[in-house]
Protein backbone atom coordinates (compact mmCIF):
# COMPACT_ATOMS: atom_id res chain seq x y z
CA UNK A 1 0.00 0.00 0.00
CA UNK A 2 1.46 3.37 -1.02
CA UNK A 3 1.90 4.75 2.41
CA UNK A 4 4.54 7.53 2.87
CA UNK A 5 7.96 7.54 3.94
CA UNK A 6 9.19 4.94 6.41
CA UNK A 7 9.75 7.78 8.59
CA UNK A 8 6.05 8.44 9.18
CA UNK A 9 5.02 5.04 8.28
CA UNK A 10 1.51 4.19 10.10
CA UNK A 11 -0.08 0.56 9.59
CA UNK A 12 -3.22 -0.17 8.06
CA UNK A 13 -5.28 -2.66 9.83
CA UNK A 14 -8.24 -4.42 8.64
CA UNK A 15 -10.60 -5.13 11.56
CA UNK A 16 -13.48 -8.28 11.02
CA UNK A 17 -16.49 -6.98 13.56
CA UNK A 18 -19.32 -8.67 14.05
CA UNK A 19 -22.46 -6.49 13.92
CA UNK A 20 -24.05 -7.42 16.80
CA UNK A 21 -20.91 -6.93 19.88
CA UNK A 22 -17.93 -5.54 18.82
CA UNK A 23 -19.76 -3.40 15.80
CA UNK A 24 -21.72 -1.84 18.16
CA UNK A 25 -18.79 -2.08 20.87
CA UNK A 26 -17.22 0.53 18.13
CA UNK A 27 -19.55 2.42 18.02
CA UNK A 28 -19.82 3.02 21.73
CA UNK A 29 -16.79 3.91 21.46
CA UNK A 30 -17.47 6.78 19.18
CA UNK A 31 -20.05 8.17 21.09
CA UNK A 32 -18.28 7.73 24.49
CA UNK A 33 -15.22 9.86 22.82
CA UNK A 34 -12.77 7.57 23.37
CA UNK A 35 -9.63 7.68 21.81
CA UNK A 36 -8.46 5.31 19.66
CA UNK A 37 -5.44 4.85 17.18
CA UNK A 38 -7.14 5.79 12.95
CA UNK A 39 -5.39 3.10 11.89
CA UNK A 40 -8.33 0.26 11.78
CA UNK A 41 -10.63 0.20 8.87
CA UNK A 42 -13.52 -1.61 9.25
CA UNK A 43 -15.33 -4.18 7.87
CA UNK A 44 -19.00 -5.09 9.58
CA UNK A 45 -19.80 -8.98 9.51
CA UNK A 46 -22.80 -10.34 10.74
CA UNK A 47 -20.99 -12.62 12.92
CA UNK A 48 -17.33 -13.66 13.72
CA UNK A 49 -18.23 -16.83 12.60
CA UNK A 50 -18.70 -15.31 9.04
CA UNK A 51 -15.06 -14.54 9.33
CA UNK A 52 -12.86 -17.08 6.79
CA UNK A 53 -9.28 -17.43 6.75
CA UNK A 54 -9.86 -16.55 3.22
CA UNK A 55 -10.85 -12.91 4.37
CA UNK A 56 -7.81 -12.78 6.63
CA UNK A 57 -5.71 -14.07 4.05
CA UNK A 58 -6.85 -11.86 1.52
CA UNK A 59 -6.23 -8.70 3.88
CA UNK A 60 -2.60 -9.64 4.57
CA UNK A 61 -1.78 -10.49 0.57
CA UNK A 62 -3.60 -6.89 -0.27
CA UNK A 63 -1.08 -5.23 1.78
CA UNK A 64 -3.01 -4.51 5.43
CA UNK A 65 -0.31 -4.61 7.98
CA UNK A 66 -2.43 -5.93 10.66
CA UNK A 67 -5.55 -7.90 10.90
CA UNK A 68 -7.92 -7.62 13.73
CA UNK A 69 -11.19 -10.13 13.96
CA UNK A 70 -13.49 -9.47 17.01
CA UNK A 71 -16.98 -11.03 17.71
CA UNK A 72 -18.77 -11.64 20.77
CA UNK A 73 -17.70 -12.67 24.32
CA UNK A 74 -18.09 -16.43 24.32
CA UNK A 75 -21.51 -17.61 25.16
CA UNK A 76 -23.04 -13.60 24.30
CA UNK A 77 -23.18 -14.74 20.27
CA UNK A 78 -26.40 -13.12 18.62
CA UNK A 79 -26.90 -16.68 16.58
CA UNK A 80 -26.42 -18.63 19.81
CA UNK A 81 -22.58 -20.31 18.85
CA UNK A 82 -21.30 -18.76 16.11
CA UNK A 83 -18.45 -17.64 18.05
CA UNK A 84 -17.79 -20.77 19.53
CA UNK A 85 -17.41 -22.16 16.01
CA UNK A 86 -15.43 -19.39 14.62
CA UNK A 87 -12.57 -19.93 17.99
CA UNK A 88 -11.66 -23.29 16.68
CA UNK A 89 -11.19 -22.13 13.36
CA UNK A 90 -9.19 -18.72 14.78
CA UNK A 91 -7.36 -20.98 16.87
CA UNK A 92 -6.11 -23.65 14.48
CA UNK A 93 -5.56 -20.76 11.28
CA UNK A 94 -3.14 -18.59 14.26
CA UNK A 95 -1.25 -21.86 14.97
CA UNK A 96 -1.22 -22.58 11.72
CA UNK A 97 0.62 -19.20 10.56
CA UNK A 98 2.75 -19.22 13.05
CA UNK A 99 3.71 -22.08 12.23
CA UNK A 100 4.69 -20.95 8.43
CA UNK A 101 6.28 -18.01 9.84
CA UNK A 102 3.76 -15.24 10.08
CA UNK A 103 4.89 -12.48 12.99
CA UNK A 104 2.32 -13.25 15.88
CA UNK A 105 0.54 -10.31 16.53
CA UNK A 106 -0.32 -9.18 12.56
CA UNK A 107 -3.64 -11.37 12.89
CA UNK A 108 -5.27 -10.81 15.95
CA UNK A 109 -8.31 -11.74 17.92
CA UNK A 110 -10.48 -10.38 20.33
CA UNK A 111 -13.88 -10.74 22.07
CA UNK A 112 -15.49 -7.36 22.56
CA UNK A 113 -19.33 -6.54 23.45
CA UNK A 114 -21.57 -4.10 22.74
CA UNK A 115 -21.31 -2.27 26.23
CA UNK A 116 -17.69 -2.46 26.18
CA UNK A 117 -16.30 0.75 24.02
CA UNK A 118 -13.73 1.41 26.42
CA UNK A 119 -11.90 -2.19 25.83
CA UNK A 120 -12.63 -1.75 22.38
CA UNK A 121 -10.32 1.50 22.13
CA UNK A 122 -7.94 -0.45 24.34
CA UNK A 123 -8.28 -3.09 22.04
CA UNK A 124 -7.32 -1.25 18.88
CA UNK A 125 -4.41 0.70 20.71
CA UNK A 126 -3.18 -2.94 21.70
CA UNK A 127 -2.69 -4.03 18.24
CA UNK A 128 -1.76 -0.54 16.66
CA UNK A 129 0.97 -0.87 18.97
CA UNK A 130 1.92 -4.48 18.12
CA UNK A 131 1.70 -3.79 14.50
CA UNK A 132 3.76 -1.00 14.55
CA UNK A 133 6.59 -2.84 16.07
CA UNK A 134 7.00 -5.25 13.89
CA UNK A 135 6.79 -2.58 11.17
CA UNK A 136 5.20 -2.67 7.39
CA UNK A 137 4.02 -6.07 6.86
CA UNK A 138 6.31 -7.91 3.83
CA UNK A 139 5.12 -11.93 4.24
CA UNK A 140 2.43 -12.92 1.83
CA UNK A 141 2.28 -9.22 0.41
CA UNK A 142 1.38 -9.73 -2.98
CA UNK A 143 3.15 -7.22 -4.71
CA UNK A 144 2.62 -6.57 -8.59
CA UNK A 145 5.10 -5.24 -10.79
CA UNK B 1 5.79 -69.26 -1.49
CA UNK B 2 4.02 -66.08 -1.79
CA UNK B 3 4.42 -63.37 -0.11
CA UNK B 4 1.81 -61.51 2.32
CA UNK B 5 0.92 -58.73 -0.90
CA UNK B 6 0.16 -61.68 -2.96
CA UNK B 7 -1.94 -63.47 -0.87
CA UNK B 8 -4.16 -60.22 -0.70
CA UNK B 9 -4.48 -59.44 -3.88
CA UNK B 10 -5.63 -63.76 -4.06
CA UNK B 11 -8.41 -62.24 -1.57
CA UNK B 12 -8.94 -59.13 -3.00
CA UNK B 13 -9.83 -60.36 -6.84
CA UNK B 14 -11.98 -63.44 -5.22
CA UNK B 15 -14.00 -61.11 -3.32
CA UNK B 16 -14.32 -58.72 -5.63
CA UNK B 17 -15.30 -61.52 -8.30
CA UNK B 18 -18.12 -63.12 -5.63
CA UNK B 19 -19.10 -58.99 -5.08
CA UNK B 20 -19.57 -58.37 -8.44
CA UNK B 21 -20.90 -61.63 -9.79
CA UNK B 22 -23.62 -61.83 -7.67
CA UNK B 23 -24.60 -58.85 -8.09
CA UNK B 24 -24.51 -57.03 -4.80
CA UNK B 25 -22.51 -54.26 -6.05
CA UNK B 26 -21.74 -52.19 -9.26
CA UNK B 27 -18.30 -51.58 -9.12
CA UNK B 28 -15.22 -52.03 -6.75
CA UNK B 29 -12.67 -49.53 -7.01
CA UNK B 30 -9.11 -51.19 -6.55
CA UNK B 31 -5.96 -50.83 -8.24
CA UNK B 32 -4.87 -52.52 -11.41
CA UNK B 33 -0.51 -52.76 -12.15
CA UNK B 34 0.61 -49.93 -13.69
CA UNK B 35 2.90 -49.62 -16.75
CA UNK B 36 5.66 -48.59 -14.65
CA UNK B 37 7.76 -50.32 -12.43
CA UNK B 38 7.00 -48.96 -8.58
CA UNK B 39 3.44 -47.83 -9.89
CA UNK B 40 -0.36 -48.53 -10.04
CA UNK B 41 -3.34 -47.45 -11.48
CA UNK B 42 -6.54 -47.03 -9.14
CA UNK B 43 -9.02 -49.29 -11.69
CA UNK B 44 -12.75 -49.21 -10.96
CA UNK B 45 -14.13 -52.99 -11.91
CA UNK B 46 -17.27 -53.05 -13.22
CA UNK B 47 -17.89 -56.95 -14.53
CA UNK B 48 -16.74 -59.84 -12.18
CA UNK B 49 -13.75 -60.76 -15.18
CA UNK B 50 -12.52 -57.46 -14.10
CA UNK B 51 -11.58 -58.87 -10.95
CA UNK B 52 -8.53 -60.44 -12.13
CA UNK B 53 -6.82 -57.35 -12.83
CA UNK B 54 -6.79 -55.99 -9.60
CA UNK B 55 -3.66 -55.93 -7.52
CA UNK B 56 -2.17 -55.26 -3.96
CA UNK B 57 1.73 -54.23 -3.47
CA UNK B 58 3.68 -51.56 -1.32
CA UNK B 59 2.89 -48.44 -3.98
CA UNK B 60 -0.68 -48.18 -3.52
CA UNK B 61 -0.36 -44.46 -2.35
CA UNK B 62 -3.36 -42.75 -3.81
CA UNK B 63 -6.36 -42.83 -1.43
CA UNK B 64 -8.97 -44.48 -3.07
CA UNK B 65 -11.40 -42.90 -0.83
CA UNK B 66 -10.72 -39.92 -3.46
CA UNK B 67 -12.89 -41.88 -6.03
CA UNK B 68 -16.05 -43.17 -3.49
CA UNK B 69 -18.52 -40.00 -3.95
CA UNK B 70 -18.09 -39.08 -7.58
CA UNK B 71 -18.28 -42.90 -8.42
CA UNK B 72 -21.54 -43.36 -6.41
CA UNK B 73 -23.20 -40.22 -7.49
CA UNK B 74 -22.81 -41.92 -11.47
CA UNK B 75 -24.90 -44.44 -10.86
CA UNK B 76 -27.92 -41.92 -9.73
CA UNK B 77 -30.55 -40.91 -11.76
CA UNK B 78 -30.35 -37.10 -13.00
CA UNK B 79 -31.52 -34.74 -11.18
CA UNK B 80 -32.25 -31.51 -10.58
CA UNK B 81 -31.97 -28.99 -7.40
CA UNK B 82 -34.81 -29.19 -5.71
CA UNK B 83 -35.95 -32.62 -7.33
CA UNK B 84 -36.86 -35.45 -4.76
CA UNK B 85 -34.36 -37.94 -3.87
CA UNK B 86 -34.46 -41.24 -6.67
CA UNK B 87 -36.92 -43.76 -5.16
CA UNK B 88 -35.78 -47.45 -4.70
CA UNK B 89 -32.44 -49.01 -3.67
CA UNK B 90 -29.26 -47.42 -5.79
CA UNK B 91 -26.93 -49.85 -6.91
CA UNK B 92 -23.98 -50.38 -4.28
CA UNK B 93 -20.20 -49.41 -4.80
CA UNK B 94 -16.99 -52.02 -2.98
CA UNK B 95 -14.10 -50.63 -2.53
CA UNK B 96 -10.77 -51.27 -0.56
CA UNK B 97 -9.62 -49.38 2.71
CA UNK B 98 -6.93 -49.29 5.05
CA UNK B 99 -7.22 -47.27 7.92
CA UNK B 100 -6.53 -43.63 6.93
CA UNK B 101 -9.12 -44.79 4.09
CA UNK B 102 -11.26 -46.01 5.93
CA UNK B 103 -11.18 -43.21 8.18
CA UNK B 104 -11.28 -40.25 5.00
CA UNK B 105 -14.64 -42.68 4.28
CA UNK B 106 -16.10 -42.27 7.54
CA UNK B 107 -15.43 -38.50 7.24
CA UNK B 108 -17.03 -38.43 3.54
CA UNK B 109 -20.03 -40.55 5.14
CA UNK B 110 -20.50 -37.43 7.96
CA UNK B 111 -20.46 -34.62 5.75
CA UNK B 112 -22.96 -36.84 3.59
CA UNK B 113 -20.86 -37.18 0.63
CA UNK B 114 -21.23 -41.07 0.75
CA UNK B 115 -24.29 -42.93 1.92
CA UNK B 116 -23.06 -45.92 3.99
CA UNK B 117 -25.44 -48.29 2.64
CA UNK B 118 -24.31 -47.91 -0.54
CA UNK B 119 -20.73 -49.09 -0.02
CA UNK B 120 -19.13 -52.16 0.66
CA UNK B 121 -16.12 -51.79 2.50
CA UNK B 122 -13.20 -54.32 2.22
CA UNK B 123 -10.92 -53.40 4.77
CA UNK B 124 -7.17 -54.41 4.66
CA UNK B 125 -4.90 -53.50 7.51
CA UNK B 126 -1.92 -51.34 5.47
CA UNK B 127 1.49 -52.04 6.15
CA UNK B 128 2.71 -48.91 5.52
CA UNK B 129 2.96 -47.85 1.91
CA UNK B 130 6.52 -47.60 -0.25
CA UNK B 131 7.58 -43.65 -1.10
CA UNK B 132 8.46 -44.11 -5.03
CA UNK B 133 10.53 -41.25 -4.87
CA UNK B 134 12.89 -42.49 -1.33
CA UNK B 135 13.22 -45.40 -3.78
CA UNK B 136 14.67 -43.50 -6.68
CA UNK B 137 16.86 -41.93 -3.99
CA UNK B 138 18.47 -44.90 -2.51
CA UNK B 139 19.53 -45.87 -6.17
CA UNK B 140 21.08 -42.83 -6.86
CA UNK B 141 18.82 -41.59 -8.58
CA UNK B 142 19.47 -44.44 -11.81
CA UNK B 143 16.65 -45.43 -14.21
CA UNK B 144 14.54 -48.32 -12.36
CA UNK B 145 13.81 -50.61 -15.10
CA UNK B 146 11.75 -53.60 -12.58
CA UNK B 147 10.73 -53.55 -8.85
CA UNK B 148 10.36 -56.69 -7.12
CA UNK B 149 8.65 -57.20 -3.75
CA UNK B 150 9.27 -59.55 -1.16
CA UNK B 151 7.67 -59.23 2.36
CA UNK B 152 10.28 -57.01 3.95
CA UNK B 153 12.85 -55.95 0.86
CA UNK B 154 12.50 -54.69 -2.43
CA UNK B 155 14.97 -55.95 -5.70
CA UNK B 156 15.48 -52.84 -7.40
CA UNK B 157 16.94 -53.26 -10.59
CA UNK B 158 18.30 -51.21 -13.89
CA UNK B 159 20.52 -51.17 -16.70
CA UNK B 160 23.87 -52.41 -14.98
CA UNK B 161 23.04 -52.45 -11.46
CA UNK B 162 21.15 -54.45 -8.70
CA UNK B 163 20.06 -53.62 -5.26
CA UNK B 164 18.26 -54.49 -2.73
CA UNK B 165 16.25 -52.17 -0.02
CA UNK B 166 14.97 -53.01 3.41
CA UNK B 167 11.15 -51.91 2.59
CA UNK B 168 11.02 -49.98 6.15
CA UNK B 169 13.45 -47.84 5.05
CA UNK B 170 11.45 -46.86 2.48
CA UNK B 171 8.27 -46.55 3.70
CA UNK B 172 6.02 -43.15 3.77
CA UNK B 173 6.89 -40.89 6.71
CA UNK B 174 3.28 -40.41 6.77
CA UNK B 175 2.80 -44.06 7.28
CA UNK B 176 6.01 -44.66 9.73
CA UNK B 177 4.36 -42.44 12.17
CA UNK B 178 0.85 -43.81 11.56
CA UNK B 179 -0.83 -45.49 15.01
CA UNK B 180 -3.84 -46.98 13.09
CA UNK B 181 -3.00 -48.92 10.70
CA UNK B 182 -6.40 -51.05 10.59
CA UNK B 183 -10.07 -49.90 8.81
CA UNK B 184 -11.96 -48.18 11.57
CA UNK B 185 -15.04 -49.22 9.46
CA UNK B 186 -15.68 -52.38 7.30
CA UNK B 187 -18.02 -54.83 5.85
CA UNK B 188 -15.06 -57.89 4.61
CA UNK B 189 -11.84 -58.01 6.15
CA UNK B 190 -8.99 -59.46 3.94
CA UNK B 191 -5.23 -60.19 6.13
CA UNK B 192 -5.06 -59.92 10.13
CA UNK B 193 -5.47 -56.95 12.07
CA UNK B 194 -2.31 -55.73 12.57
CA UNK B 195 -3.37 -53.44 16.09
CA UNK B 196 -3.12 -49.65 17.19
CA UNK B 197 0.82 -49.54 16.23
CA UNK B 198 2.87 -47.59 19.21
CA UNK B 199 4.50 -45.16 17.88
CA UNK B 200 7.01 -42.61 19.74
CA UNK B 201 6.76 -38.99 18.75
CA UNK B 202 3.95 -39.28 15.68
CA UNK B 203 4.39 -35.17 15.15
CA UNK B 204 8.50 -35.23 15.61
CA UNK B 205 8.78 -34.16 11.66
CA UNK B 206 6.27 -31.28 12.94
CA UNK B 207 8.08 -30.28 16.13
CA UNK B 208 11.36 -30.08 14.40
CA UNK B 209 9.69 -27.20 12.54
CA UNK B 210 7.67 -25.49 15.33
CA UNK B 211 11.22 -25.55 17.50
CA UNK B 212 12.48 -23.35 14.46
CA UNK B 213 12.46 -19.32 15.05
CA UNK B 214 9.90 -17.40 13.60
CA UNK B 215 12.46 -16.79 10.67
CA UNK B 216 13.58 -20.09 10.14
CA UNK B 217 10.22 -21.09 9.85
CA UNK B 218 9.59 -18.76 7.54
CA UNK B 219 12.63 -19.26 5.16
CA UNK B 220 11.68 -23.08 5.34
CA UNK B 221 8.47 -22.09 4.00
CA UNK B 222 9.04 -20.00 1.45
CA UNK B 223 12.11 -22.78 0.41
CA UNK B 224 10.13 -25.24 0.74
CA UNK B 225 7.02 -24.81 -1.42
CA UNK B 226 9.18 -22.63 -3.78
CA UNK B 227 8.78 -25.02 -6.71
CA UNK B 228 5.53 -25.78 -6.76
CA UNK B 229 4.45 -25.71 -9.80
CA UNK B 230 0.55 -25.22 -9.14
CA UNK B 231 -0.63 -28.45 -11.00
CA UNK B 232 -2.84 -28.97 -7.96
CA UNK B 233 -2.36 -32.73 -8.00
CA UNK B 234 -2.50 -32.27 -4.07
CA UNK B 235 -6.20 -31.00 -4.13
CA UNK B 236 -6.97 -33.28 -6.76
CA UNK B 237 -5.56 -36.48 -5.12
CA UNK B 238 -7.41 -35.26 -1.53
CA UNK B 239 -10.51 -37.60 -0.64
CA UNK B 240 -11.24 -34.67 1.13
CA UNK B 241 -11.63 -32.22 -1.81
CA UNK B 242 -14.71 -32.55 -3.47
CA UNK B 243 -16.31 -28.84 -3.33
CA UNK B 244 -17.63 -28.53 -6.69
CA UNK B 245 -15.81 -25.14 -7.36
CA UNK B 246 -12.46 -25.13 -5.46
CA UNK B 247 -11.32 -21.66 -3.49
CA UNK B 248 -8.56 -21.69 -6.23
CA UNK B 249 -11.09 -21.85 -8.84
CA UNK B 250 -12.85 -18.54 -7.83
CA UNK B 251 -12.69 -15.86 -9.91
CA UNK B 252 -15.08 -13.18 -7.95
CA UNK B 253 -13.42 -12.84 -5.24
CA UNK B 254 -10.47 -14.50 -6.61
CA UNK B 255 -8.59 -15.46 -3.09
CA UNK B 256 -5.78 -17.26 -4.61
CA UNK B 257 -3.90 -15.34 -7.69
CA UNK B 258 -3.33 -18.14 -9.98
CA UNK B 259 0.58 -17.48 -11.30
CA UNK B 260 3.51 -19.56 -9.05
CA UNK B 261 4.34 -16.28 -8.02
CA UNK B 262 5.35 -16.62 -4.24
CA UNK B 263 2.25 -15.25 -2.11
CA UNK B 264 -0.19 -16.88 -4.62
CA UNK B 265 1.57 -20.74 -4.32
CA UNK B 266 1.96 -19.98 -0.01
CA UNK B 267 -1.38 -18.91 0.48
CA UNK B 268 -2.48 -21.70 -2.34
CA UNK B 269 -0.60 -23.80 0.31
CA UNK B 270 -2.09 -22.69 3.76
CA UNK B 271 -5.18 -22.41 2.49
CA UNK B 272 -5.50 -25.76 0.85
CA UNK B 273 -3.89 -27.49 4.16
CA UNK B 274 -6.54 -25.25 6.83
CA UNK B 275 -9.44 -26.78 4.47
CA UNK B 276 -8.48 -30.11 5.94
CA UNK B 277 -8.13 -28.92 9.10
CA UNK B 278 -9.66 -31.76 11.79
CA UNK B 279 -10.72 -33.87 8.10
CA UNK B 280 -6.90 -34.97 7.58
CA UNK B 281 -6.14 -38.72 8.14
CA UNK B 282 -2.47 -38.17 7.22
CA UNK B 283 -2.73 -40.38 4.45
CA UNK B 284 -0.15 -38.77 2.36
CA UNK B 285 -1.96 -38.83 -0.73
CA UNK B 286 -0.86 -35.42 -1.65
CA UNK B 287 2.41 -35.85 -0.98
CA UNK B 288 3.09 -38.85 -2.70
CA UNK B 289 1.46 -37.22 -6.06
CA UNK B 290 3.62 -33.65 -6.00
CA UNK B 291 5.35 -33.99 -8.95
CA UNK B 292 8.04 -31.91 -7.40
CA UNK B 293 8.46 -33.48 -3.68
CA UNK B 294 6.98 -30.30 -1.77
CA UNK B 295 6.39 -31.15 1.65
CA UNK B 296 2.82 -30.00 1.94
CA UNK B 297 1.58 -32.90 4.38
CA UNK B 298 3.59 -31.21 7.34
CA UNK B 299 0.92 -28.48 7.16
CA UNK B 300 -1.75 -30.86 7.48
CA UNK B 301 -0.06 -32.74 9.74
CA UNK B 302 0.37 -29.40 12.28
CA UNK B 303 -3.10 -28.98 12.38
CA UNK B 304 -3.45 -32.80 13.24
CA UNK B 305 -1.14 -32.03 16.51
CA UNK B 306 -3.34 -29.22 17.17
CA UNK B 307 -6.64 -30.52 16.64
CA UNK B 308 -5.53 -33.37 18.50
CA UNK B 309 -4.18 -31.35 21.62
CA UNK B 310 -6.68 -28.79 21.97
CA UNK B 311 -9.90 -30.62 20.82
CA UNK B 312 -8.51 -34.27 21.85
CA UNK B 313 -10.15 -35.67 18.42
CA UNK B 314 -8.64 -37.53 15.00
CA UNK B 315 -10.39 -37.41 12.06
CA UNK B 316 -12.67 -40.14 10.97
CA UNK B 317 -12.18 -42.49 14.05
CA UNK B 318 -16.15 -42.99 15.15
CA UNK B 319 -19.19 -42.47 12.53
CA UNK B 320 -20.76 -41.14 16.04
CA UNK B 321 -18.36 -38.51 16.93
CA UNK B 322 -18.89 -35.32 15.43
CA UNK B 323 -15.71 -33.85 13.12
CA UNK B 324 -13.99 -31.41 15.43
CA UNK B 325 -14.55 -28.51 13.47
CA UNK B 326 -18.21 -28.62 13.09
CA UNK B 327 -18.72 -28.37 17.11
CA UNK B 328 -17.01 -26.89 20.41
CA UNK B 329 -17.15 -27.16 23.52
CA UNK B 330 -17.60 -23.72 25.52
CA UNK B 331 -14.50 -24.40 27.50
CA UNK B 332 -12.16 -24.22 24.37
CA UNK B 333 -8.42 -23.20 24.87
CA UNK B 334 -8.45 -19.53 23.96
CA UNK B 335 -5.31 -17.70 24.86
CA UNK B 336 -4.83 -16.69 21.58
CA UNK B 337 -7.53 -13.96 22.68
CA UNK B 338 -6.19 -10.86 23.12
CA UNK B 339 -8.96 -9.92 25.41
CA UNK B 340 -8.80 -13.48 27.37
CA UNK B 341 -5.01 -13.22 27.83
CA UNK B 342 -4.53 -10.27 30.96
CA UNK B 343 -6.94 -12.72 33.07
CA UNK B 344 -6.23 -15.79 32.52
CA UNK B 345 -2.37 -14.97 31.95
CA UNK B 346 -2.36 -16.67 28.77
CA UNK B 347 -2.77 -20.35 28.70
CA UNK B 348 -0.66 -20.45 25.51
Amino acid sequence: MGTTSEKNWEPKIVAFLCNWCSYAGADLAGVSRFQYPPNIRIIRLPCSGRVSANMILDALRSGADGVLVSGCHPGDCHYISGNLFARRRFALLNNLLEFVGIEPGRVNFSWVSASEGEQFAEVVKEVTDKVKKLGPSTRLVKRIG
Amino acid sequence: MSTVNEKITEKIRSEAQRLLSSGEIAAFIGYEAGSLPMSVRPFVARKPEDASRLVWNSFCVLNLANYLPALLKSFEPPRRPGDPPPEGPLPKVGILATGCWSRNIVVQIKENQVDRDRVVIVGVPSRGMVSARKVKEAVGERDIQACTEEDHSLKISGEGFEQELNRWDVVRDNCKTCVHPDPVIYDILIGDPAGERQVQDRFAQVDEIEHKSLEERWDWFADSFSSCVRCYACRNACPLCYCPTCFVDDSRPQWVGKSTEQTDTMLFHILRAYHCAGRCTDCGSCESVCPVGIPMRLLTKKLNKDVLEMYGSEAGMSLDEPLPLTTYNPADPQGFVLTEKSEKGGDR
